[in-house]
């Protein structure tokens, strides 16, 4: 406490730059995972199912055999399992993606829910972190300083992901399958395979998002553990308009923007912590309605994504 | 009833009756991987949703918010728009009458309640007409719009019960104050369940009349079908578009005010237990009908009956009765590709 108050103003700040990173990670994996799940012209409101499902899994794979990593990648898979359901329901015609997608977070929530009763009580080894606040004095420094592994990973992984979709053939074909069906038939691709691609490669990344919340941070597995960074995905993407290097920085202003409310407890500061919580969601509220028009659909967005009219 | 409208309705029993009889097998499956028998989860699940009068009131006690909150979904959809808010509205409604109720204090019963009706009605129907208003005049998506303003109404319900509207006597956990005791509704006569059901059942049916049988809901759907058709007619569209909005809104609003003056007495974070989730997916298995989202409620009410004592009997989490509806949700959207597709019932060509 004496070293808290000790830092005053400085303290706050500090808190809400490690909140930011920690926070922030799972925003970043689930909106890239919907970013390329709606470049193919799909979208996915079941993410927070695969979300939590993700953490499920990733736990109990980490409390039976040790490995957290392996529980990262077990996440991943159960990620992309669910997406591929999705995806396969979504191929059919005159079905709607959107109502898909709640089914999916009620059947993926209620699943894990199911399937990880027993494992509410064991603890499961933590994924790592690399440490550079070694040279501080302060707890405070050296705990926002902590920065975990699935954050450098996201990062890179961002401009990886603008890069090749903006320069690859395989990321040119998604980007084709989004925003014509028609070209994409002309092309000679066939239009449900690379939008079911394109989504199930979006639920992996979500999936791993998802083992970063029971392995990392809060890090552990219990019923309230997502508070609904799954259903936030969708807004995201719009906020970041669909670029993965937007979906990190984006990431980055959430996780700070709910950090600020738990930063301001620890000086004393309890009044309005659910309007910071919020703040994400006032912000791209208050985005979209600055961007929108009713001549003209959002800038970036891909033509034949529901959302984006 | 034409001809047509007999085809019609018989597609859409066969079709949902297919999908649910695939439903209890994938579950049956699903529930025998954890060693239980599924005959025996059939029969559990009929005698703790519809088999004896008490599993029957809980199923209806259930299914009330339900259907208003489909509602929600519904009647903007058949304007064609795809709005995803009634829980922020449901929770809208319920601050709103928590708000009146507890600023009536004096007032007889047959007054308070209609106004607090009045006030969760009116303030869904502003949080949802909104965002009607949004889309027609600024192009905001209405999906998106209402699914953020899900979280600013949670959010903001959340700072009120912890802080300017806290009653620090309720100390297991942050409520907001109670609406005086002689304002909350009692149970239907003769049956253990609240009037949400009666005003549920009434919302349904005078909205089933108002968008099938007058000239607004065939305007309505004229619009859904075709936009540029509406507008070449000179209908009103961006009227038209706010109201079924403000109505879709009104009805999640009054479950809002249901759950407060018979269930709950305050609002607190009990509002928030997924009524507006669940609401557009019965919607969506109703296939936008009012009156069918009557039935779908009770369905689904039915099953989260069942729960208690499917945890009870097979020591099964309860969780289960969630991965019964998103599985039913999940077969039931994944059949509306059959419609219009299977021969034999189509109607026949004179």
């Amino acid at each position: 406490m004496d070293a808290a108050s000790e830092l005053g103003w400085w303290g706050v700040l500090i808190a809400v730059f490690g909140g930011a990173i920690r926070v922030s990670t799972p925003y970043l994996f689930v909106s890239l995972g919907e970013t390329l799940t709606e470049k193919g012209g799909r979208v996915n409101l079941g993410l927070e199912g695969i979300l939590v499902m993700g953490a499920m899994s990733g736990y109990a794979t980490a409390v039976v055999t040790g490995e957290p990593w392996l529980g990262v990648l077990v996440a991943g898979c159960a990620g992309a399992a669910l997406a591929l359901l999705h995806a396969l329901v979504c191929n059919l015609p005159r079905v709607n993606d959107i109502a898909v997608g709640i089914s999916l977070f009620i059947f993926g929530t209620g699943l894990a829910f199911f399937l990880g009763k027993a494992f509410i009580n064991p603890t499961a080894p933590r994924l790592p972190h690399i440490e550079l606040g070694a040279w501080s004095t302060y707890p405070q420094i050296r705990s926002a300083l902590e920065i975990n592994v699935l954050f450098i990973i996201g990062a890179i992984l961002a401009p990886v992901l603008a890069w090749s979709l903006k320069n690859t053939k395989w990321g040119l074909v998604l980007r084709t399958a989004g925003d014509s069906s028609e070209a994409t038939l002309a092309l000679g691709y066939n239009l449900n395979f690379v939008r079911t691609l394109g989504t199930v490669v979006g639920g992996f990344l979500s999936g791993v998002g998802g083992s970063f919340l029971s392995l990392y941070y809060p890090g552990s597995w219990n019923e309230g553990l997502s508070s609904g960074q799954g259903l936030m995905a969708v807004a995201l993407v719009i906020f970041a308009r669909w670029n993965p290097m937007h979906c990190f920085y984006v990431s980055l202003l959430f996780g700070g923007a709910t950090a600020i409310g738990p930063a301001l407890q620890t000086i004393g500061i309890t009044s309005n912590y659910y309007l910071y919580g919020a703040a994400p969601y006032f912000l791209t509220l208050a985005l979209l309605i600055y961007s929108s028009s009713t001549k003209h659909r959002l800038a970036g967005a891909p033509n034949e994504v529901s959302i984006s009219r | 009833m034409s001809n047509t409208a007999f085809y019609r309705s018989l597609e859409a029993v066969v079709i949902n009756s297919a999908a649910f009889i695939l439903t209890l097998l994938a579950f049956g499956v699903f529930v025998s991987l954890f060693g239980v028998n599924p005959f025996d989860v059939y029969y559990i699940l009929y005698l703790g949703g519809f088999a004896t009068q008490i599993s029957i009131e809980s199923t209806l006690t259930q299914a009330a918010p339900l259907m208003l909150t489909a509602l929600c979904t519904a009647i903007p959809a058949r304007a064609g728009l795809l709005v995803i808010g009634g829980e922020g509205a449901l929770v809208v409604g319920g601050v709103a009458t928590v708000l009146v109720g507890v600023w009536l204090t004096d007032v007889p019963f047959a007054i308070g309640v209609p106004m607090m009706a009045l006030a969760g009605a009116a303030a869904g129907g502003i949080w949802i007409g909104a965002a009607g208003a949004l889309r027609q005049y600024r192009g905001v998506n209405e999906t998106i719009a209402t699914l953020l303003m899900n979280y600013i109404a949670i959010a903001t319900m959340n700072h009120l019960v912890s802080g300017p509207m806290r009653d620090f006597d309720q100390v297991l956990k942050a409520s907001s104050w109670s609406i005086p005791e002689h304002l909350m509704v009692g149970t239907l006569p003769g049956l253990d369940v609240h009037w949400g059901l009666a005003t549920g059942i009434v919302v349904c049916v005078v909205l089933y009349v108002l968008m099938r049988r007058t000239t607004f809901g065939f305007g309505v759907d004229v619009l859904g079908g075709n936009q540029r058709a509406a507008q070449m007619a000179g209908l009103p569209i961006n009227k038209m578009v706010i109201l079924c909005c403000f109505m879709g809104g009104a009805a999640a609003g009054l479950a809002g005010t249901m759950e407060v003056i018979a269930v709950h007495g305050f609002a607190s974070d009990s509002l928030v237990v997924g009524f507006g989730y669940a609401g557009i997916l019965i919607a969506f298995l109703a296939r936008q009908n009012p009156l069918a989202i009557i039935l779908v409620a009770i369905l689904l009410g039915g099953i989260s009956a069942s729960g208690g004592l499917l945890q009870r009997r097979f020591d099964l989490p309860d969780a289960t009765t969630s991965v019964l509806q998103g599985m039913l949700f999940i077969i039931v959207l994944a059949s509306n590709t059959l419609y219009g597709r299977m021969r034999f019932l189509q109607p026949k060509e004179a």
